[in-house]
């Protein structure tokens, strides 16, 4: 399944008015993902989270990154999709340029969506940029 | 007579914000309790009237700073019912109290002595010893728990022997909730001459700690799980041996005489606390264990009893839920799983409903390892608790489990 662009995710997060459908909407958004089966899930590839796991995988094709990423809990899941969608198939450059910081205020992450802290999601940011940087 | 919830609640002025839309249910109390109004005072009051370092000035404010100070350590002493004032050492919480303790023995163990601890730890009584063993070439060994949570009382008893230099346990379980019968198990292990630590993080918020009872070396717990500010916990060792054992930090206030090349120490308590110490913060904790002792404590522990088994029950009814932890004796946690929703997610959609709760580990990764599960969903309860907070919480949960299903 095809994960909307971050531009989308911004006007469909924009256009809820309660918590609940965020949630749900960023949950949905975590379904789009496939998810690692069980043997791929393995510790050199676990971002560890202090509530829950995250697994990365990345590879590189004509100079594009490709993710996978698989969490234990669905809303941290969802909460990696949009980061996906601004990362998924960039080119280093790309992912170095673009401004996640900007992107998570406009989600307004810090008021309706659970925030960064401690699920992870710093951590997998870090990690992309980091593999970026050393490409 | 039993506790009046509704006034204590009005001493507690967090308890009445607001977290988005909705009041407050602040039910993360394991890992930190709010502060009456009282401990608030004495911090603001000590800052605005009377702020000097204790010990050593020649004026005033520092003899105040310093009765204050003092009298603090007397208001924990007799909390705890400790033999000598000087037992009580400040420290910054339980875990320096326990590395304090680790330390210090580090230095004293040989190779082929044991330590013994129990599945139940949380790292702060695990890591601490683990490391004292490595450094030394002692033996760690941990003593199981049955599934519900509760210490295997025999195989503890079957690890105990006169190899066993030190017992550290938990007087209640973090994760769990379990009260372990700290007082039977310490006789056993003084019997095998072994001296015995208790980790009261979690003992000391529900009362009745009597040091001078259970007839152990060590107690130590934090300030901020009993009423108390962050940054401050209590060390209680029996003179005896507190007074000969390793020195921890070395610097001001720990020393007797000094010349460039030598030093000697000074007389308990100070001989364990180098440094200008925290004296707002232990102020503050006076303050607190003030407070707290105007409770009835009979009052105190049916409260929340009470609140524990009206969760439980109400626990035991929803379709799904598996509560983590189910010992006889037990207080105050009631850490659980929901089936098909992880921690994690329960935790964020609780708190989007004012719910407070932890979620994770517990600071306990290998008795989350033992009983097999990644980590829990854990509400823990205090006094200002009501039993409409509890129905809030599973109010809640149904709502998380419309949610992730």
């Amino acid at each position: 399944m095809q994960l909307p662009g971050t531009d989308e995710i911004i006007d469909d997060l924009a256009f809820f008015d309660d918590w609940e459908q965020r949630y749900q909407y960023i949950i949905d958004l975590g379904k789009h993902l496939p998810g690692l089966p069980e043997t791929e899930r393995t510790p050199e590839r676990l971002v560890k989270g202090c509530q829950s796991n995250v697994w990365l995988i990345a590879n590189q094709q004509d100079g594009r990154f490709q993710f996978e990423v698989d969490s234990d809990a669905v809303i941290v899941q969802g909460l990696l999709a949009l980061v996906l969608a601004a990362y998924n198939d960039k080119s280093a450059q790309a992912i170095l340029d673009f401004d996640i910081d900007g992107y998570f205020t406009e989600l307004d992450l810090e008021n309706h969506i659970t925030p960064t802290r401690g699920n992870g999601l710093r951590a997998i940011v870090a990690k992309i940029k980091g593999m970026a940087q050393a490409a | 007579m039993s506790l009046d919830v509704a006034a204590l609640r009005e001493q507690f002025p967090i308890l009445h914000r607001r977290v988005g839309n909705n009041p407050l249910v602040y039910l993360d109390n394991a890992a930190t309790t709010q502060k009456p109004q009282v401990v608030i005072d004495a911090l603001v009051d000590f800052y605005t009237q009377c702020n000097a370092n204790v010990h050593r000035g020649a004026h005033q404010l520092s003899d105040e700073a310093t009765r204050r100070y003092e009298h603090a350590r007397d208001s924990v002493a007799r909390f705890i019912n400790a033999a000598y004032r000087e037992e009580v050492i400040w420290t910054s919480g339980t875990t320096e109290a326990i590395n304090i303790v680790a330390n210090g023995l580090a230095q004293l163990l040989r190779e082929g002595d044991e330590v013994l601890v129990t599945e139940l730890e949380h790292h702060a009584n695990l890591v601490t010893w683990q490391q004292a063993c490595r450094r030394s070439g002692a033996t760690l060994n941990v003593a199981p728990i049955f599934d519900s949570g509760e210490l295997d009382t025999d195989a503890f008893l079957q690890l105990l022997s006169d190899k066993t230099r030190m017992v550290a346990m938990p007087h209640v379980s973090n994760a769990l909730g379990t009260v372990n019968p700290v007082k039977a198990l310490t006789a056993r292990a003084k019997e095998k001459g072994a001296l015995v630590l208790i980790d009261g993080a979690q003992g000391i918020a529900h009362g009745n700690v009597d040091v001078s009872d259970i007839g152990c070396d060590f107690y130590a717990f934090s300030g901020h799980k009993l009423f108390g500010p962050t940054g401050i916990g209590v060390l209680w060792g029996r003179k005896t041996v507190l007074e000969d054992w390793p020195v921890w930090q070395t610097g001001g206030e720990m020393i007797q005489d000094v010349s460039y090349h030598e030093a000697t120490w000074g007389a308990l308590p100070n001989r364990l606390e180098a440094g200008t110490p925290n004296i707002a913060g232990a102020i503050g904790l006076g303050a607190a264990v003030d407070w707290f002792s105007t409770l009835n404590i009979s009052d105190v522990q049916a409260h929340e009893q009470h609140l524990l088994r009206y969760a439980t029950e109400q626990a035991n009814a929803v379709d799904g839920m598996r509560l983590i932890g189910t010992a006889p004796d037990k207080i105050g946690v009631m850490s659980f799983l929901l089936e098909g929703a992880h921690p994690a997610d329960i935790g964020f959609i609780l708190d989007k409903q004012g719910v407070a709760i932890r979620t994770g580990d517990n600071c306990a990764q290998p008795l989350m390892k033992r009983l097999g599960i990644p980590g829990t969903a854990r509400a823990s309860f205090s006094v200002y608790n009501t039993t409409e907070e509890v129905d809030v919480l599973f109010k809640a949960l149904n709502k998380a489990k419309m949610m992730l299903a």
